[in-house]
């Protein structure tokens, strides 16, 4: 028997289930190492040393060498746990969240002023159902 | 006796403390967003409880992947601001109430519902952030805090039945607890957002507005929208909206709405706020 899981249609969307917890066990708690700034250090001085300390996939490696967070967000990693990374870069969480949708900063800051993404629009999802 | 006062929804958005951190409140970005709380300050600075059982979800800061509770009430008698990689918020330590809080988890833990229990935890943004929207920058928080942290970070998060049937037995925990203590109830998190993938960005205020309208008058029928839903047009971030029934399950059937606002955007994030008082 295999689990449920109908939100694997949802466009651009991807739910952190517990299969996808276990294949980015790793990855993510790297990402948790990075809360400590002595860790932080290491890791700009050396990211390629510093991954090779945990038992992650060379893909996964791969990925956070890239900052491709939607990669990684595919190879088990939970934004949550990824906004470890880019806050060590120094960047936002709007920064990180308009690399993901493929639009610049400035595009997404702007659509989200506007009142952002609609539920509607294609790629999207459809009107609401009645509650 | 205990007496559940009144119950409060509200986003908990790190970059609003952020801004209040660092003294961007009126810059014309956030302005809009805390005029909107200032009813809601008036409205506090005349109804402070004594405990606020505030329920919010760590976000990757004292839960990792090595523990992951569904449902953790702190019993602590403090909880520090947590370093969340750039340094602790420079806001009061929250003050807990032990004997609160361990009567609630006896009593609750009674009721089948099978709460960890903890006693030594660093509180994040999720908690930190509507205690700043509420009562603005103090010198220490006016009133104790029980945190309660919701696992919705792993997939599934509990349901919203159970978020609020769990609300249900919280309030008999309360009503049974023989102090003369006001307290709240706070629900944190939502409205609509997405912060990852291609459809970052999403925010349902169709969505939104149901929901505030439902949560004051027809909880009930809330506590049938399956995860999907919330995921399909609130997007995967605005699952947190689960957290609110706990709060609404503990009030009255019958509430009286004093204080709404809604707000689009905090950062990537559909503010939704709503104060609701029980009867009498």
């Amino acid at each position: 028997m295999s689990l449920d899981k109908p939100y694997l249609g949802i466009p651009g969307t991807t739910v952190f289930d517990a299969d996808l917890a276990r294949k980015g066990y790793h990855l993510n708690s790297f990402c948790m190492s990075l809360m400590k700034s002595d860790n932080r250090a290491r890791f700009k001085s050396d990211e390629r040393a510093y991954l090779d300390e945990w038992q992650m996939t060379e893909e996964q490696k791969q990925g956070v060498l890239a900052r491709d967070y939607n990669r990684l967000i595919e190879l088990g990693g939970n934004i949550y746990f990824l906004a470890k990374i880019f806050a060590t870069d120094g960047k936002s969480f709007q920064y990180a969240a308009a690399t993901m949708t493929g639009m610049s900063q400035e595009a997404y800051a702007q659509m989200m002023l506007s009142g952002g993404r609609s539920p509607h629009e294609d790629g999207g999802c459809k009107a609401p159902e009645t509650m | 006796m205990a007496r559940l006062t009144a119950g409060i929804a509200c986003s908990h958005v790190p970059a609003i403390g952020a801004a209040m951190d660092l003294g961007k409140t009126a810059e014309p970005y956030w302005a809009p967003l805390f005029q909107g709380f200032e009813p809601s300050r008036r409205w506090m600075a005349q109804n402070t409880p004594d405990v606020v059982f505030l329920i919010y979800n760590d976000h990757a800061t004292a839960f990792s992947l090595d523990m992951i509770p569904t449902f953790a009430i702190g019993c602590a008698d403090e909880f520090k601001p947590a370093d969340e990689g750039w340094g602790p918020r420079p806001v009061p330590v929250v003050k807990g109430h032990p004997e609160l809080a361990s009567h609630i988890t006896q009593s609750v833990i009674q009721s089948d519902f099978d709460l960890t229990i903890v006693n030594r935890m660093d509180v994040d943004h999720g908690l930190t952030v509507p205690l700043s929207l509420m009562f603005g920058q103090p010198q220490a928080w006016p009133c104790k805090v029980i945190p309660f942290a919701v696992n919705v970070v792993q997939y599934p998060p509990p349901s919203g039945n159970r978020c609020y049937q769990l609300g249900r037995a919280i309030r008999r925990a309360i009503d049974s607890f023989d102090a003369s203590l006001k307290v709240q109830i706070w629900g944190t998190g939502g409205m609509s957002h997405q912060l990852q993938g291609p459809r970052a960005g999403l925010i349902n205020k169709e969505f939104d507005t149901q929901f505030l309208d439902k949560l004051v008058s027809d909880p009930e029928s809330l506590t049938r929208i399956p995860h999907v839903q919330y995921i399909r047009e609130a997007g995967s971030e605005g699952i947190e909206l689960v957290m609110w029934l706990i709060m609404r399950g503990a009030l009255d059937a019958r509430v009286r709405e004093v204080h709404r606002f809604y707000h689009v955007p905090a950062s990537n994030t559909a503010v939704g706020h709503v104060i609701l008082e029980n009867g009498q």
